[in-house]
């Protein structure tokens, strides 16, 4: 079952990616199109390779098999900084920060990675008003603006998730991935990554991968699911279909039980 | 003015810019303040050591790049010079062309060893530059044709710049102008030239990102920072900045050697002068120096002179404890005591008491 594709190139097409750690087969020739405009929700049981595939994605792995294509260009070779420059960006499962910086400079960093200025070596940081005004309004966003000064290794865990959910935004990317955005969040805390994330779907140009395990929040935002189960890509359609379908039934099992225990 | 000269990096601590004071004065004003040849030796190493330590701070306190191939750039600088004067005579023109194929060369081994070797683990950098350090210094003192073999090469530096030149006839404020005063301020100002260019690089968007890769690499790297390329570049900078120490120093002495240049004890110099002052703050690494060279030439003369005072007291066992030949075990003590007591280095704990 495919779900009613848009036509076009895809952003972001991943053919026959595999990759095998010793005998194991992590993600198993997965072949996958995403267009813009269009949330993407993986879902799959823990260990289904859902993280491995998004490293596959945007680089931290390099694939045993198969390409990455970002707009129909091949990135399969390309390290993870060249992808970004490309238009991908990610915000990581496991909170993954300069611990020792500012909140405000965590951003500022990736504002400045967008705007290309990390070769400027002879011009002061503080003199890029730009770079930090655009910073400001990120931290905004994401309701981190009184904790600008704050180390961002000693925020509290909801805080470092919305941090690097800002992190990516600052990138303004084509392709957003979000690994569990909301993973350990407090409930009040969750509306304001979703409501982002939300936000940039109603661009309506973006397109957006998603692993999530809350289920109601794969109903409300995703416009297509694809199931990962063993590595192996086994169901991908119409969020309603794909829930519905009995080899996700069983694998959807498998992660209330987890969720539960 | 000074905004723009610091780079906006100020001291943050009152205590610390008054010590930055005073070794800046101290500094411009030692012909003056305290006369004769030994004093201002000591001002000329100091300044030079700034440029040195600073430069590898750039690497190890900012970048997180251990490397021990730093002595290497120093010493390329070294001879560059050296043999440059030694073998076309005492002009400018020689001078300049060794200074600047000193420059070229350390910055291109530095790029080849950067793209060959940091883009592997930290520990396998590590080893790779001490194993073609090691390499170089052995080349160094066998082409003795080339570099003077283990003698080094001694020359003559410009006219401008010798003992026997003298600016005025008449002296300023007591002193004679001579050429060696006009090279201390040579030296001093290209030091303190450098100083602030470093300053102004580790606080640039560059410099930043930097900061970034040592904090995370990987997600700095996932940031869109190649961080390969920004390391092959600080390794650069950091081997560009070692070799004009080298050739100050060269240009100073009038002589370049393996030993003053080349020799791993300066390479465990420098680690201790970042350690002391402050890794990742290039005040730091002022201060680290200026401490760890004045100690290592006036606490041997302290001492004796205290050692003598004791046994003059007729007081056992204590004149034998500080004999001038135990300075070393004293400085180590010295050292042990302030890495304890100020892990941070100097700098971090001067910023930290304001808090």
């Amino acid at each position: 079952m495919t779900a009613a594709a848009p036509s076009g190139i895809p952003s972001l097409e991943t053919r026959d990616l595999t990759i095998r750690f010793g005998g194991h087969v992590a993600v198993n020739a997965v072949s996958c199109a995403f267009h813009p405009g269009t949330l993407t929700a993986i879902v799959g049981p823990n260990g289904a390779g859902k993280t491995t595939y998004f490293n596959l994605i945007s680089g931290q792995l390099k694939a045993s098999a198969g390409s990455v294509l970002l707009r129909g260009q091949d990135v399969t070779n390309l390290p993870a900084s060249s992808r970004t420059k490309r238009g991908m960006g990610r915000a990581f499962q496991l909170t993954n920060l300069f611990p020792n910086l500012t909140v405000m400079e965590n951003v500022r960093l990736a504002v400045q990675s967008r705007a290309g200025a990390g070769l400027q070596l002879l011009q002061l940081w503080s003199h890029r008003g730009d770079l930090i005004d655009k910073a400001d309004k990120l931290l905004d966003a994401v309701k981190l603006l009184d904790k600008r000064n704050a180390i961002a290794g000693a925020l509290p865990h909801g805080d470092q998730r919305k941090l690097e959910v800002a992190l990516l935004m600052a990138l303004e990317p084509e392709v957003f991935m979000f690994d569990e955005p909301t993973a350990g969040m407090s409930v009040d805390e969750v509306p304001t990554v979703l409501d982002l994330i939300q936000a940039v779907k109603s661009l309506g140009t973006k397109t957006i991968l998603l692993v999530e395990h809350k289920m109601d929040v794969v109903r409300s935002l995703a416009d297509r699911i694809i199931v990962l189960h063993n590595g192996a890509l086994v169901a991908d359609g119409e969020p309603a279909t794909v829930i519905a379908s009995p080899v996700v039934q069983e694998a959807y099992l498998g992660i209330s039980q987890e969720t539960a225990a | 003015m000074l905004h723009s000269l610091l780079s906006g990096d100020y001291p943050r601590s009152r205590p610390l810019a008054a010590i930055l004071l005073i070794i800046l004065i101290g500094l411009a004003l030692t012909p003056f303040l305290f006369p004769g040849s030994q004093p201002l030796n000591t001002a000329a190493k100091v300044c030079i050591f700034i440029i040195l330590v600073a430069s590898y701070d750039l690497l190890l306190g900012y970048t997180g790049i251990v490397s021990f191939a730093h002595t290497m750039f120093y010493g390329i600088g070294g001879y560059g010079v050296a043999i440059a004067l030694h073998s076309a005579g005492p002009h400018w023109g020689p001078l300049a062309l060794g200074a600047l194929s000193a420059l070229v060369l350390a910055i291109l081994l530095a790029l080849v060893i950067g793209l060959f070797s940091l883009r592997v683990r930290a520990i396998f950098f590590a080893m790779i530059t001490l194993a073609v350090a090691s390499a170089f210094a052995v080349l160094a003192s066998q082409l003795s044709d080339i570099t003077g073999g283990e003698d080094g090469l001694s020359f003559r530096g410009p006219a401008l710049l010798r003992r026997s030149f003298q600016l005025f006839e008449e002296p300023v404020f007591g002193i004679d102008i001579t050429g060696k005063v006009l090279g201390y301020y040579l030296l001093f100002f290209i030091a303190l030239g450098l100083f602030l260019l470093a300053l102004r690089v580790v606080n640039s968007p560059f410099g930043r990102v930097l900061q970034a890769i040592r904090e995370n690499e990987f997600r700095a790297e996932a940031l869109g920072y190649r961080v390969v390329v920004y390391r092959s570049l600080a390794n650069c900078l950091s081997a560009g900045m070692a070799a004009c120490a080298g050739m100050l120093t060269a240009l100073w002495n009038d002589y370049t050697n393996p030993d003053t240049t080349l020799s791993f004890a300066i390479m465990i110099d420098i680690l201790l002068m970042v350690v002391i002052g402050g890794m990742g703050t290039l005040y730091g690494a002022a201060i680290g120096a200026t401490l760890f060279i004045i100690a290592q030439n006036y606490l041997q003369v302290l001492m004796g002179q205290l050692s003598e005072a004791l046994s003059a007291a007729g007081i056992p066992l204590l004149p034998l404890l500080f004999h001038a030949d135990r300075w070393f075990l004293w400085l180590g003590i010295l050292f042990v005591l302030s890495v304890y007591f100020f892990p941070t280095g100097i700098v971090g704990k001067l910023r930290s008491l304001r808090k």
